[in-house]
């Protein structure tokens, strides 16, 4: 296996070392649910093998990390390729949350920017945010965050071009085509468009996250202010 | 117990990391110089993983409030126990109420107060490691403050006097002669190596990059001139390990390190090898560093002279203190 191959986003899966303990499986096409459940499967049959000892999933990809470093990469690789061309798609049958939004106000600045980008009126990004039922498709970035999908692409927004520098957790956002709660209060370029009071993660409790993959979130208005 | 005197900003209690938490979002945090706290370990006969503290800034002063055996690793500093000057790397026994001074250090960054039996702060999600961002791990998830304690067993060695060869001092930099200052890294090109022009693959090994003052145990961000892609990618949410380098936008270079996202989305150019990450963690911010290619075999073969380095120690320091047991006939197993 090599490093340096060029990348065929459209029909193989790309495969790369980082580092001499880490592999990045990362698959072709778009971001859907179905890839994404393909992703769990892999992640299910990756969790097997012996010399893995920590994995990440991502959107659409998958970091294995290893004890110590593969004696064949190339096999791994191969294995990889194989799995990901025979395994079924994963369907997790996840927690559904109900999860009570104010939008608007201070803690949702951005509903503004986002109705402008979107061309609609800011009530109208709300009730397409609640209409939507998401998926968490993986967590990471920070301790409990949930990258959601199934945000409508009405609403979609690119993240900010200049941060907020402390953004409370628990503020309700949307990034490109991802939508999130933020988990922790601190720097953020995502849009806020709405807060909700919710303790993603905490150490103590026994699974730290709230979230899991596969877990279903949908969003009610708890309030909105405009 | 040991209480904290003085002390500025950043420095927090750290083990080997926090492993398995990743899939949650949970960067594994740990001491950058892992090699530095292994020696401290090993030198102290503790386990492999128990805690320290890390000093990023100093001076840093503490008072022993029960008798301890300790060994200051990473550095070379003056550091200083009641005003006597003691040697980085070595095992020093003290007594209660004695207090011990780390000063800036000459060379390195990151020093490590390593302690027998090491530093007792509750294991949260099986790591004692600060964990910043999270808010938890080490001292109730924060930076050390004057006027901190932190429980220790005031057990002590029988044997003290010894100590290692600084890594710096026995294992083999990049051969390169130009410019002593210049700090070396070995590194794997990463996934998307090939999407970089290739003027900017080149100028990736042949910049000395600098290390600005953004630099923390987040991530070292890089001065030098951009790296360019032949087009912008759009990224999915990646995994991201210590050691990989990263090209924002803007298109000078982020090496992420302990405390790095667990996940990320910018182009990834290259990743430093896992045997050459202490040398990062010691580098100075203003320091100049090169990338040198490398590939996955030599990024295997590169950690064996760090595992034999540390294997010697380990068993040096048992016949040591065998021999010296020996010598003033204590018995194996009694406490000083």
């Amino acid at each position: 296996m090599k490093n340096d191959v060029a990348r065929d986003t459209h029909a193989v899966p790309t495969i790369s070392m980082i580092g001499t303990r880490a592999m990045l499986f990362e698959a072709p096409g778009d971001f859907t649910m179905a890839h994404q459940r393909r992703i769990w499967a892999l992640m299910d049959a990756a969790q097997a093998r012996p010399d893995v000892c920590e994995l990440i999933p991502g959107v659409t990809n998958l970091m294995l990390i290893f004890a110590v470093p593969p004696d064949s990469p190339q096999a791994v690789a191969d294995w990889l390729r194989h799995a990901w061309d025979t395994l079924p798609e994963r369907h997790i049958e996840g927690r559904l949350f109900e999860i009570g939004v104010r939008y608007g106000g201070e803690l949702g600045g951005d509903l503004a920017a986002v109705a402008a980008h979107a061309g609609l009126p800011p009530e109208e990004v709300i009730a397409i945010h609640h209409g939507s039922e998401y998926t968490v498709c993986a967590i990471g970035s920070a301790p409990g965050f949930g990258y959601l999908h199934g945000l409508d692409p009405r609403i979609a927004t690119p993240r900010k071009t200049v941060p907020s520098l402390n953004m409370p957790a628990g503020t309700v956002t949307i990034g490109g085509m991802q939508a999130g709660i933020s988990a922790l209060t601190g720097p953020n370029g995502w849009n806020s468009i709405g807060y909700t009071e919710i303790t993603l993660f905490d150490p103590c409790r026994q699974p730290p996250a709230l979230f899991a993959i596969g877990d279903r979130i949908r969003f009610y208005p708890e309030s909105i202010a405009l | 117990m040991i209480t904290i005197l003085e002390t500025s900003a950043l420095n927090t209690v750290q083990d080997l990391g926090r492993p398995g938490y990743r899939n949650l979002g949970v960067g594994t945090s740990g001491v950058m110089d892992a090699l530095a706290l292994r020696v401290g370990n090993i030198l102290l006969g503790n386990p492999v993983d128990d805690a320290c503290i890390e000093l990023q800034t100093y001076p840093f002063v503490l008072r022993f409030d029960a008798p301890a055996s300790l060994a200051v690793t990473g550095i070379d500093a003056a550091i200083e126990i009641d005003g006597r000057t003691i040697l980085p790397w070595m095992v020093e026994t003290v007594a209660a109420g004695q207090v011990l001074r780390v000063g800036p250090p000459k060379t390195g960054a990151r020093g490590y107060i390593c302690i027998a039996g090491g530093i007792e702060v509750p294991v949260v999600l099986g790591s004692r490691s600060t964990q910043l961002r999270g808010g938890f791990g080490g001292l109730d998830g924060r930076p050390l403050e004057a006027g901190d304690t932190l429980q220790t067993t005031g057990a002590t060695l029988d044997v003290s006097g010894y100590g290692a060869l600084p890594p710096a001092a026995v294992l083999d930099t990049v051969a390169c002669g130009d410019d002593a200052k210049v700090i070396h890294l070995r590194a794997m090109p990463a996934t998307d190596y090939e999407l970089f022009t290739p003027e900017s693959r080149q100028r990736l090994w042949d910049t000395p990059w600098r290390i600005t003052p953004q630099s923390n145990r987040v991530g070292y961000r890089l001065s030098g001139a951009p790296l360019e892609l032949h087009h912008r990618v759009e990224l999915r949410s990646y995994g991201v390990i210590a050691g990989i380098v990263q090209v924002p936008p803007a298109g000078e270079p982020i090496v992420q390190l302990a405390d790095a996202n667990t996940v990320g989305g910018y182009p990834r150019i290259a990743t430093v090898i896992e045997a050459d990450l202490w040398r990062l963690a010691q580098a100075r911010i203003g320091t100049r560093i090169r990338f040198h290619e490398c590939s996955f075999a030599e990024g295997v073969a590169a950690m064996r002279p760090v595992d034999a380095y540390l294997d010697d120690l380990r068993m040096m320091v048992d016949r040591y203190r065998t021999s010296a047991r020996c010598r003033a006939g204590i018995r194996s197993g009694d406490r000083a």
